[in-house]
């Protein structure tokens, strides 16, 4: 059974990180594709690179960006952002995307996510949603433009259809609590991990280990977060340590795996929980 | 100056990321639908993502099911990745009816009893037999719905489990086949490249 997966996201506007990195030892922390290859040592599963330029202009830069940092990453890379056609999602594949992950224009038109998954396969598709508590009702709504419209439609119903019509993967990120660094809305990652068949990524408020395993536990396949990683505070290895502490199962990094066959020959095996015990 | 490496240009496939990975190899990856090349090159990477049947029907539309067949029969030097190690096999559920290169008399079915599909993900894999051979033991990555199950006689194998084990790769002298994504899979997926290359150079 495939491990959990821990994914940095890196904000890109105009070929540059946003989002202020602040670990030491980078030469330069608005590159994309040092950075990449950064969380890459560190034993990061998969790379997912978002370009929020607000304008066209600005996304000049992206197939550029996405060759470099295709050439040093050997883990996977999804990109999305400004993907409106079929031939935007095929460029973005070409320059080495392995995914492409649509939010806004799939919402409006829904044709296009069944266009490039049947072009490309479903495992290049992600369904990236942005889903907000709706207002005096339970439940969640679709809300696009990076959250400055709500569009009126059930976010687990467009998950729902969003699987129907080829997605392999959905991105969720809970508008609400996106930037707060208060975790992640466990709730609504219950909801959709039992209403769809998708892997879901959890997105939107992770701040402390806690909150990655709260997510993992409520049912997301694989936790996304940007600044637990830029502050600096925590590396994905050390993240890594602590998951496989509390008995969740990742894939050991170089580091992780010496550090831990260490210690089970040298601790009671009953102790420890590793990969071979929980498989 | 550095080896040039043919890849069967499958269509549906994204050869980028291939393409990098045999780089940081130190091979030149050039992709072809040249049937010459395709069936004696001493080496040739078979990569694939998409559907069962759409990879059948462009290898049938350029001519190239009997040179890979050829090729796979005499046994030369062959990287097949993902949906490319599907089509090594008699047939798949994905697409009914539609035969594959046969060299596993074997059929690909879908993932059953399973939480989720597709499995998207690292998942460890195990080699038997332990002997030494360009396979080893590891943490490799997946994305599909469809794996095999059976075991071809006579291959070293590598086991992983999704609702119950299945063959994540296979090895016989120079001909490898993965159903992960050796060159998704990191710095392990970058050796098991590299062991290749190794293990068939001048073959």
């Amino acid at each position: 059974m495939a491990t959990r997966r821990i994914i940095p996201c890196l904000d890109v506007s105009h070929g540059r990180v946003v989002k202020g990195v602040k670990f030491q030892g980078l030469r330069d922390a608005g590159c994309p594709v040092e950075l990449s290859a950064r969380y890459q040592e560190q034993g990061a599963d998969e790379i997912v690179i978002l370009d929020v330029s607000a304008t066209p202009e600005g996304r000049g830069n992206q197939l550029d960006t996405v060759r470099k940092v295709r050439e040093v990453l050997s883990i996977p890379l999804t990109v999305g952002g400004g993907i409106r056609k079929i031939e935007d999602a095929s460029a973005l594949l070409q320059a080495g995307a392995d995914k492409v992950s649509m939010n806004t224009a799939a919402v409006f038109d829904p044709a296009l996510l069944s266009a490039i998954a049947e072009r490309f396969g479903r495992q290049c598709t992600v369904l990236a949603i942005d889903a907000a508590a709706k207002i005096g009702m339970e439940g969640w709504e679709v809300v696009v433009r990076s959250g400055t419209q709500r569009v009126g439609r059930d976010a687990i119903e467009w998950g729902k259809e969003g699987e129907e019509r080829g997605a392999g993967e959905i991105l969720l990120t809970s508008f609400d609590r996106d930037g707060t660094r208060s975790g992640y809305d466990l709730s609504q990652l219950r909801a959709f991990s039992q209403a769809v068949k998708l892997p879901i990524i959890a997105s939107g408020g992770a701040h402390s280990p806690e909150h990655l395993l709260e997510a993992l536990d409520a049912g997301a396949d694989a936790v996304l977060a940007a600044s637990i990683f830029h502050d600096g505070d925590w590396t994905v290895d050390a993240l890594k340590v602590f998951l496989l502490s509390r008995g969740v199962e990742v894939r050991p990094p170089h580091t992780t795996q010496a550090r831990l066959s260490t210690t089970t020959k040298n601790t009671d095996s009953s102790t420890h929980t590793t990969e071979g015990s929980q498989a | 100056m550095s080896d040039t490496l043919p890849v069967v240009h499958t269509g549906t496939a994204n050869l980028a990321s291939v393409f990098a990975a045999l780089r940081r190899a130190g091979v030149t990856p050039q992709d072809t639908l040249d049937a010459v090349v395709i069936e004696h090159a001493p080496r040739l990477v078979l990569p694939g993502v998409g559907a069962f049947g759409a990879a059948m029907q462009n290898l049938h539309e350029a001519d190239l099911i009997e040179p890979l067949r050829r090729r796979l029969r005499a046994g030369r030097a062959t990287f097949a990745i993902c949906l490319g190690m599907q089509i090594l096999c008699a047939s798949s559920e994905e697409t009914p009816g539609i035969e594959g290169l046969g060299l596993f008399d074997l059929p690909v079915t879908r993932f059953r009893n399973t939480p989720r599909i597709p499995q998207f993900g690292w998942a460890p894999v195990e080699v038997s037999p332990t002997t030494q051979g360009i396979l080893c033991d590891g943490y490799a990555y997946f994305a599909h719905s469809y794996r095999l199950i059976e075991q071809p006689q006579g291959w070293r194998c590598a086991i992983s489990e999704y609702g119950g084990p299945f063959v994540a790769a296979l090895e016989k002298d120079g001909i490898v086949a993965c159903q992960f994504h050796p060159e998704l899979s990191g710095e392990w997926g970058h050796e098991l490249i590299c062991r290749w290359l190794e293990h068939t150079h001048n073959d």
